[in-house]
Order: structure tokens, then C-alpha cells, then sequence
């Protein structure tokens, strides 16, 4: 038996860095330093750890969907550990939403070929916490998503989701889209060897013909959704600090008074 | 006047704020309709209609509970098809996000999440969001489709606003994929008396700097003062202190209360990215250049284990 893992893994602006909007009111990624989404090394990793504890042939491939730059990403993930990796990239993507994302996604997944999708709970940018279900939806297969702990064994994904209302176990039938979150384990950090191995690995490059879309089905023009502004918050005011010196839990209460918080 | 769905969110029938929040937001581009699911959803008609909603859609089955979201699009679905909305709104949780997202693609509209505002316009509703760790405010729209957007808690007052509130069952026919995933066991979470996180006036959190479990007694305490809920910063979840399920921050809950007080709690972007919009901020820090200092309103340089206790007496003893 073999088991084919797709790892979805975007590449994002540093959250540490200045991030903001270009003109056209798409992410500018040209000022900031781009790396992998933080929260999708947690994907690569539960992926590492299926196959390490599955009896199978496990190939792991990673695929993102972004521009040049985004191949850091991916050697980020292979140096983790991953066997291959996929890059979508095509100029008439920039400016594509959620449900063109998932589309491009999609379709490359199904051209890859998998047997188990796993993302991340959320990218660091958008954070919108929706491709992992679109996914599902989109290749009609189960969602088992958010999940703080997983496993697959004989063709069933089983893992645990904490909700805020219950913890819940949750089981489906492979193909199947998993995500997981930052409380599934620790992720791995690439070994020296890992580092040197990832640049022999190999590195697929698709555009758009390759998934067979239309260049309108993407991107800006295509998007479902549009932007109309983006305002910087103005920076906070300066508050009051005080030192405490002995009095400084009976001096917040004297501001929270006056807050009428109290 | 055109009808705007909203996704109710409940349990066993009692309706959560977000969902009466936005009744309030629905009110502004046109006349909500409740769709409540699963047990209970009868016994939510009540307190919809005393927010505004003119119809409330009503649906059970055993779907909604044993298996994992699929069975909730689905009614939705049918929501749609029978009301022809001029929106779907639904609240911002984890669960909610993946039922309007996987909504949004079946009905070939686009999606927007997380909103913390929104307001009628010439091409349909207009849904602020708020980015970057809270550091830009966006305005958006769907461009095609039925706009489907998910809010925040606490996005807007919940106004009383009587309407007819009629129930009225809605016909659901669950898809092949409705039972793909199932719910093998669900444990549900205790109850500790507190208001819950998202949803309360006030915050108060403990980080790395309250150095142990044991000491979160000194945080909950100051919250019971306030009644208000207790936060956590990932380092001090990590550590064991406090549960995940109280974490404030990008992989934790967003709050944005009318108070937030951080205490040990250096103020990290993922952090901020939680609480930034907490209308007014107030930490206490040992050290003078922890970056939450940047954001505070109020803040007290000293040690939390001598500034805590004290404002926990000194709240006691006003509120006498
Ligand atoms: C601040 C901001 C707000 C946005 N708001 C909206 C909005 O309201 N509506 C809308 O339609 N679009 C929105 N977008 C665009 C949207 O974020 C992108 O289309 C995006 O790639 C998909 O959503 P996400 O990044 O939020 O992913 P999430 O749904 O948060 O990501 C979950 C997982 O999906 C996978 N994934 C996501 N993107 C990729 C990728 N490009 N390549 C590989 N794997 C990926 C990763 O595994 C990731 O962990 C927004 C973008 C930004 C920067
Ligand atoms: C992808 C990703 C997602 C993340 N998501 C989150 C998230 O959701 N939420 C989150 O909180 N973090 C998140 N983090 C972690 C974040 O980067 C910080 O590591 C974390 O917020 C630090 O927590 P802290 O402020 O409690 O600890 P520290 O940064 O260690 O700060 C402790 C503070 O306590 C002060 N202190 C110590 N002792 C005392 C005392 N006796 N009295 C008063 N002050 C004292 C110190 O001066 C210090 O400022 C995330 C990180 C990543 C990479």
C-alpha cells in the first residue's frame, strides 16, 4: 500500500515585518520579507509523523500557490522533510481570492494525485481559516479540519477537534482533507543534512494552462470579492505608565474609576 | 424590503450574543431570517423575534450533531434556495467560517470573513475588517454572487427590535457528503461560571510572567472582581498553565472588549493580533520596554504579584 500526502503551504509576508497594501490594494510583497506561514509547518510535520508511524510507502509532496519568491516555502518544507514539491505560479494570479485559491489549489491537487490533503488551521496574512473546507467541498471529499491531534490507519483518518463548546473525535474514510492546528506538536526544525538533501529534491513548476484554467477564472479581475479601502489604524495615543512603587495596583484602580470600569 | 439570512449559533436552544449582534447588523440591509439547526431549534423563535427577525427556518435531525459541518451547508443551502437573500450572514467561529465558506462555493458567491462592521451600499452590503494583526481596517464586498460574510463577536450592540419572529420548518435534503465525517465522541467543555471569552466586557489575562498554574488563581481572581473572563498568552498555555481553549491571540481567540488587562504579558504581534482592538488597554509589566506598553492606555511598570492583589482588594472594596 502506499499513501500519497498533499501539504498545502503558503508563503506569507513576515508577520514581524511592516506589512502593507500595494496601489492596487493587494498584499504588497515586495517591501517585507516573505517566509513559510508559521502555521503550516505544523502541517509538514504531522505529515512527517504519519509517515514515520505508518507501515507504508508514504510520499509527502508540498504545493503552494504564489509568486517566484514562494519556492522558499517550499525548500523550507523539503528541508523539513517533505519528498517533492509543486509551484503554481503565473503572473494572472496576483490579486486572487479565497474561492480562486482553492480552485488553483484544487486542481492541482487532483493532478497531483493524493490519497490525504493536510493544511494548515489558518494562513498568517489572511487568516481567513476557510481553504482546508473549500478544499474538501471543492473535491468532494471529508473535511476532518482544526484537528489538535491525528492519525491514519488502514485507510481511516481519525483525530481530535477542540471546540469551544466540546472536544470532539471525529472519522472519516480516506481521500479526506485534514488541517491541523498549532496544539498537534511542536514543529521539527531542518536538520543541516535536511538543508543540503531538500536542493537535490525535486521542484515541479505548473501555470495556469498546465491546470487547465483561464487566466479569468483568477486573479484580480476574476475575484469574487473586492477591496475598496485600506486605512492604517492611526498608532495608539500614548497612555499613562506609571512605576509602582508600592501604590500601583491602588493607582490602576483609581483609573479604572475613572473609567467607570469600577 | 429584500431578506438577509443569519446562521443562528446555539445551544440547545439558547441563542449566543453574536447571533442576536447581528440580528442588529442584518437590520441595516434589510429583514433578517433566522436559521436555527439541530436540537432546541425551536426554542431559540423567542429571543430572534425579539431581535428582529421576521421568519425563523427551523430544522432537526441527528445529522447536525453526529457529523462534522457537511449537514449544516446543507440546510443553509435549502435556506437559501427558499428565501432568495440579499445576504448570509453567519457568526465568525471556527465552525461557522467553514459552513459559510463551503456555502459561498456552492451557491457561486463570493466570501468575506471575519467583518467587524458593516453597512448598507450601492453595490450591496459593506464589511469593514479589520488586518494585519489590527493594524489596517479594510472595506470589502462581495462582487458576485449573494454576499456571504462572517462576523466577529462584539461587532455591534444588540439592540432589541420586536418582529414577528414566525417558525417555520424548513425542508433540508442532506447530500452524499453530509455524513463523511463523523463525530465519534464529543466531551463537552466544563462550565466555569465566567463570561465567555469572546463575548465579555471585560479581559483579563495572564502571560509568561505569572510563572506557573498555580498563580493563574491571582488573575482569576482580579476577573472575578470585574466578572469578567480570563485570557492567556500562548507561552503561558504552552506551558500547561492554562487551557488552550483561553488563549487570546492569532492562534487563539480575538477579543475586543471594552477593557483588556494583560498582565506578564511582553506583547508579542501574534498576541496583539487578538486583543489590539480592545477598546481600552491596560497592562502591568515588570519591564518598562515591553512592547504592550506601545498600546496601553494605562499601564503599571512593577511586579504583578505585588500589583494584582492590591487592585483585586482595592476593585472588592469600591464595588463594596
Ligand atoms: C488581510 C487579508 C484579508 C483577506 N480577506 C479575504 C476575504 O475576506 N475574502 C477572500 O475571498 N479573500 C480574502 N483574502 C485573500 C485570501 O487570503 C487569499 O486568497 C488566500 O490565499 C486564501 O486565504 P487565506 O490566506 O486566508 O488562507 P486560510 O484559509 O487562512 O489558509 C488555511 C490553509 O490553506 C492553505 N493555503 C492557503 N493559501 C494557500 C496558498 N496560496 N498556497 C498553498 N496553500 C495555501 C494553507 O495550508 C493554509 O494553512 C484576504 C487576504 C488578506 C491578506
Ligand atoms: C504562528 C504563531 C502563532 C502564535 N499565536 C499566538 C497567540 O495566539 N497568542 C499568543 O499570546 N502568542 C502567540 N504566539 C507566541 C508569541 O509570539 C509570543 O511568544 C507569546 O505571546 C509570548 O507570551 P508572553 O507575553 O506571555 O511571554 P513573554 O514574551 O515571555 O513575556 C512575559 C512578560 O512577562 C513579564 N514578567 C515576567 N515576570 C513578571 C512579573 N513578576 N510581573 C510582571 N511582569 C512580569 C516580562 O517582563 C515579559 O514582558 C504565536 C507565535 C507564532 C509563531
Amino acid at each position: 500500500m502506499s499513501l500519497r500526502i498533499v501539504v498545502t503551504v503558503k508563503y506569507v509576508p513576515d508577520a514581524t515585518g511592516d506589512r502593507h497594501f500595494a496601489d492596487d490594494l493587494t498584499v504588497d510583497r515586495d517591501d517585507v520579507d516573505g517566509l513559510l506561514s508559521e502555521l503550516d509547518e505544523y502541517a509538514v510535520e504531522q505529515a512527517l509523523q504519519i509517515s514515520e508511524n505508518s507501515d507504508d510507502d508514504v510520499e509527502i509532496t508540498v504545493l503552494t500557490v504564489g509568486p517566484e519568491d514562494a519556492k522558499d516555502a517550499l525548500r523550507k518544507a523539503l528541508s523539513m522533510g517533505a519528498d517533492k514539491a509543486i509551484h503554481v505560479e503565473d503572473d494572472d494570479l496576483h490579486g486572487t481570492d479565497v474561492i480562486g485559491t482553492s480552485l488553483v489549489l484544487a486542481k492541482a491537487i487532483e493532478k497531483a494525485g493524493y490519497d490525504l490533503v493536510i493544511s494548515g488551521l489558518a494562513s498568517t496574512d489572511g487568516t481567513m481559516g476557510v481553504v482546508p473546507a473549500l478544499l474538501a467541498e471543492r473535491l468532494g471529499v471529508p473535511q476532518v479540519t482544526l484537528l489538535s491531534e491525528v492519525s491514519v490507519e488502514d485507510g481511516t483518518v481519525k483525530g481530535r477537534r477542540d471546540g469551544d463548546a466540546a472536544s470532539e473525535q471525529l472519522e472519516a474514510s480516506l481521500p479526506a482533507v485534514v488541517s491541523v492546528t498549532d496544539q498537534s506538536g511542536e514543529a521539527r526544525y531542518p536538520s543541516f543534512k535536511g538543508i543540503m538533501a531538500a536542493k537535490k529534491k525535486p521542484v515541479q513548476s505548473w501555470d495556469l494552462s498546465d491546470l487547465d484554467l483561464e487566466a479569468g477564472e483568477v486573479g484580480l479581475e476574476g475575484a469574487w470579492t473586492a477591496v475598496d479601502s485600506a486605512t492604517q489604524r492611526p498608532a495608539r495615543t500614548a497612555g499613562t505608565i506609571v512605576k509602582d512603587e508600592g501604590e500601583g495596583g491602588k493607582q490602576l484602580a483609581e483609573f479604572l474609576a475613572g473609567q467607570k470600569f469600577i | 424590503m429584500a431578506e438577509v439570512l443569519v446562521y443562528v449559533d446555539h445551544v440547545d436552544g439558547a441563542v449566543r450574543k453574536p447571533t442576536l449582534e447581528l440580528l442588529t447588523l442584518a437590520r441595516r440591509i434589510g429583514e433578517p431570517v433566522a436559521v436555527a439547526l439541530g436540537a432546541g431549534a425551536e426554542s431559540t423563535a423567542a429571543a430572534l423575534a425579539e431581535h428582529g427577525a421576521t421568519r425563523v427556518l427551523t430544522h432537526d435531525a441527528a445529522e447536525y450533531a453526529d457529523y462534522l459541518v457537511v449537514p449544516k451547508v446543507d440546510a443553509l443551502q435549502a435556506a437559501v434556495a427558499a428565501v432568495s437573500p440579499a445576504a448570509v450572514l453567519v457568526p465568525s467561529s471556527a465552525e461557522g467560517k467553514e459552513i459559510a465558506a463551503r456555502l459561498a462555493l456552492r451557491i457561486g458567491s463570493g466570501i468575506i470573513t471575519d467583518a467587524v462592521d458593516l453597512e448598507a451600499g450601492d453595490e450591496g452590503p459593506v464589511a469593514t475588517q479589520s488586518v494585519f494583526a489590527a493594524s489596517f481596517s479594510t472595506k470589502s464586498r462581495v462582487s458576485k454572487g449573494t454576499p456571504v460574510i462572517t462576523v466577529k463577536p462584539n461587532s455591534a450592540a444588540v439592540e432589541a427590535a420586536p418582529a414577528a419572529g414566525a417558525v417555520e420548518a424548513l425542508a433540508v435534503t442532506f447530500s452524499a457528503q453530509a455524513t463523511g465525517t463523523k463525530v465519534t465522541g464529543r466531551t463537552p467543555r466544563e462550565s466555569t461560571g465566567r463570561p465567555e471569552l469572546t463575548e465579555a466586557a471585560i479581559v483579563v489575562s495572564g502571560g509568561r510572567g505569572v510563572n506557573g498554574a498555580e498563580n493563574f488563581g491571582l488573575i482569576e481572581a482580579l476577573a472575578d472582581s470585574l466578572g469578567a473572563a480570563v485570557g492567556a498568552s500562548r507561552a503561558a498555555v504552552d506551558a500547561g498553565w492554562y487551557p488552550h481553549t483561553n488563549q487570546v491571540g492569532q492562534t487563539g481567540k480575538s477579543v475586543s472588549p471594552q477593557l483588556y488587562i494583560a498582565n506578564g504579558i511582553s506583547g508579542a504581534i501574534q498576541h496583539r493580533a487578538g486583543m489590539q482592538t480592545s477598546k481600552t488597554i491596560v497592562a502591568v509589566n515588570k519591564d518598562a520596554e515591553a512592547p504592550i506598553f506601545d498600546l496601553v492606555d494605562y499601564g503599571v511598570v512593577g511586579d504583578l504579584f505585588d500589583v494584582v492583589p492590591q487592585l483585586t482588594e482595592e476593585v472588592k472594596t469600591r464595588k463594596g
